[in-house]
């Protein structure tokens, strides 16, 4: 219960700091930090399969991929000068009516879960952590999601590099064709 | 021990920091980081559920998720290059050709 609460702790305050933050890049680190935490969660729901590809695939490569392109632009402040000027509760309306949202949605989630009277109990049935299981379940009940999720990936692949290369008559300096 | 409860709890809380990010922030990157936040999120009630029936699905399911959200920082990064090229800003104010 302790490391329960040391992980969500962890994991909640990470994930305040990542949005409220100005610069990109202490975002991505907390978020980093943020993943972390929930993977010591996932270890703790004997999911030790989900806790190591969080860390690798999360922490390890879609968040080296966005501070890759944080430096890349030249991590940009946000524009603050009228922000901090500005009352929190007087900014433009998506951002009061986000912030109200949020809270809506925190008071609405946490009566649905607790207003049932059942009393919560620790988890009974017994735990599925192998990853010899898993990887049954994988490739014979889920065999044809894992296969398009190849066919996702390399549309996202080609996606990205379509849209990230250079228009060839505006920029001379193109980069050669893979 | 943590019940299901906890954990949904946690869950409802990252999810809903995830969706003030969305809003309150004015800057494309830190919006898509908010969004890994949802995913993540939704991706540990995914796993606590599975824990609490006792059935692989919930970690299967999170891995899926975890490839989608993959493919979706790649495009979506991609698209914030291809947008700050043109426009020198992250703000996602400064993009409303289409705005009717």
């Amino acid at each position: 219960m302790t490391l329960f609460y040391l992980f969500g702790a962890v994991a909640v305050i990470a994930s305040l700091l990542v949005i409220a933050q100005r610069n990109p890049i202490y975002s991505v680190l907390l978020l980093i930090a943020a993943f972390g935490a929930l993977s010591g969660l996932y270890v703790l729901l004997d999911a030790p399969f989900v806790a190591v590809i969080q860390i690798i695939v999360y922490a390890g490569a879609i968040m080296v991929l966005f501070l890759f392109v944080v430096m890349l632009l030249n991590a940009p402040h946000e524009e603050t000068e009228h922000d901090e000027k500005v009352h929190p509760l007087r900014r433009p309306g998506p951002m009061r009516f986000g912030a109200a949202l949020a809270v809506a949605l925190v008071v609405e989630l946490l009566w649905a879960l607790t207003r049932d009277g059942g009393e919560p109990a620790a988890f009974e049935a017994p735990a599925v952590s192998s990853v010899r299981t898993i990887g049954h379940v994988l490739f014979t009940d889920y065999a044809f999601a894992f296969e398009v999720t190849s066919l996702l990936i390399i549309a996202a692949m080609v996606g990205a590099v379509v849209l990230a290369k250079r228009d060839s008559h505006s920029g001379g300096a193109s980069a050669p064709p893979m | 021990m943590p019940t299901l409860n906890d954990y949904l709890i946690l869950s409802a809380i990252l999810f809903a920091i995830g969706t003030a990010g969305v809003f309150v922030r004015r800057n494309l990157i830190t919006i898509l980081l908010s969004i890994e936040i949802m995913l993540n999120a939704v991706n540990l009630s995914f796993v606590a559920f599975g824990r609490s029936l006792g059935s692989p699905n919930g970690q299967i399911i999170v891995f899926f998720v975890m490839t989608v959200a993959a493919a979706e920082a790649a495009v979506g990064l991609a698209i914030v290059i291809g947008l700050f090229r043109h426009r020198e800003s992250l703000n996602p104010d400064s993009f409303t050709s289409l705005k009717w």
